[in-house]
């Protein structure tokens, strides 16, 4: 197979890569990278264990060649939280409502939380229920885990008088 | 995953060149969550993987004179997310909501669903009902419009040739988008696989139908319209007798398959019968009083 150099932004650094072009994404980032936070679940997009953000869409890591998304802004669950390391609230609010058991579907859920709080800063249960449809959970039953991120939901600023 | 090489075409035309020079031995990529899948299933063995995925012009949604394009690149989220769809098409809308699951939602693409041609397509009984057709190119010779009741040849078969690639879906914008409904059952809420989608439009004069177009999937080879029904429905009060009438001989037009997966064929053509009616019912809600 002839490898192909990719350009990948990852979590704020840029990378230059040599891929195989049957590579996928979740093990270039496990594997090349050394960012093993995003997991290998079921390799056939069903668990959704690999989610990660590219360009700003929260997409099945284990569907995606590396070399189709060359160039492309990804982000996974090692850039959630801050660069000195401050949790970000949905991480926080895992911790508080023991949303974490196994902990392997955790980074994918913690990542999609935050995407839909970036989209949607005040989604109902239901809402939440809906944009997690694709993470499956073996342990928790998924309460703590919509818990969790309904507690991170924000009222709309009340209007100064 | 077996070896495969990979092109990254900078436009159409190359892209189209490519899957002409390696006709039959080249894949297209669109949002790859079947084409994976199926590749690392050893289901398929490309030699070479063209990635269309990069055509942004191809991902659009317009809203013409008479008629709705979608560029075949769109993905299902942009299409369930569309306020022209919403409008026009409210069950494309919902039948794209229920695709699979959000993740998978923002790369599978339209033209990816028509073109991989599973028989429970969800995207295929919507598309059906509201009449659209499917637009193609090809590299060294020309593409053709594809009325989609005639696109489907059999489980993952269509009439596209092998290097011919889904470039735009188009349907005339309905009379009254509102009097339609589409209804997905699976065996659970999110990535099912359908036990029976169904879609219906009408076309309402009072009580009295004027138009109906009625398709299902996956009671079949290929999604299909319900044509009997049709014709039983065309020009009739719509009542509880006839409801029931077209139920029956709903279980005689399907053709689910005899061995059990997720369903038996006696199931599915129980709950075809149900559904349908259920599905009439809910488009006469959209009647204009």
């Amino acid at each position: 197979m002839k490898n192909h150099t990719i350009n990948l932004t990852v979590n704020g650094e840029e990378h230059e890569i040599l891929v195989e072009p049957n590579a996928l994404l979740v093990n270039v980032l496990r594997d090349e990278l050394g960012l093993t936070g995003t997991k290998y679940g079921c390799g056939t997009g069903q668990c959704a264990a690999c989610t990660v953000l590219v360009n700003g869409e929260s997409v099945l890591s284990c569907l995606t060649l590396a070399v189709a998304v060359d160039g492309a802004d990804i982000v996974s669950i090692e850039g959630v939280a801050r660069p000195d390391g401050t949790l970000d609230p949905v991480q926080e609010a895992f911790l508080d409502h023991s949303a974490i058991q196994c902990g392997f579907c955790t980074p994918a859920m913690v990542m999609m939380g935050r995407d839909l709080l970036n989209k949607n800063r005040d989604p109902s249960e239901p809402e939440i229920r809906e944009h997690i449809k694709g993470n499956l959970c073996r342990c928790t039953g998924y309460t703590s885990i919509v818990r969790a991120i309904k507690s991170c939901a924000q009222k709309r600023e009340p209007q100064t008088e | 995953m077996g070896d495969v090489e990979y092109l990254a075409p900078r436009d159409l035309k190359e892209a189209l060149k490519a899957m002409e020079e390696w006709k039959g031995r080249a894949k297209v990529i669109a949002g790859g969550t079947n084409l994976i899948p199926y590749m690392r299933a050893g289901w398929i063995s490309p030699e070479l993987i063209v990635d269309f995925s990069g055509f942004k012009d191809l991902a659009y949604i317009k809203e013409g004179n008479g008629a709705i394009s979608i560029g075949a690149l769109t993905t299902i989220s942009e299409v369930a997310s569309s306020e022209t769809i919403r409008n026009y098409s409210p069950i494309l809308s919902s039948a794209a909501s229920h695709l699979g699951n959000p993740l998978c939602r923002n790369r599978a693409t339209i033209g990816g669903n028509l073109a991989n041609a599973s028989p429970g397509a969800d995207m295929a009984p919507p598309l059906l009902a509201l009449e659209a057709s499917v637009h193609t190119e090809r590299g060294g010779e020309k593409g053709r419009e594809i009325s989609l009741h005639e696109f489907f040849l059999g489980p993952n078969q269509t009439v596209l040739e092998e290097d011919e690639v889904i470039t735009e879906i188009t349907f005339p914008k309905p009379k009254d988008p509102a009097t339609g409904s589409q209804i997905k059952f699976g065996l659970r809420n999110a990535e099912a696989l359908s036990i029976v989608n169904i879609a219906v439009m009408l076309e309402m004069e009072g009580k009295v139908c004027r138009k109906a177009r009625v398709a299902l999937c996956p009671l079949a080879p290929t999604p299909i319209r319900a044509y009997r029904l049709e014709e039983l429905l065309e020009g009739k009060r719509i009542d509880e007798g006839l409801l029931d009438e077209c139920a029956g001989i709903l279980k005689e037009e399907i053709t689910p398959r005899r061995v059990s997966i997720r369903a038996s064929a006696e199931y599915r053509k129980m709950l075809s019968s149900i559904l349908f009616k259920r599905a009439v019912q809910e488009a006469l809600k959209g009647v204009k009083a």
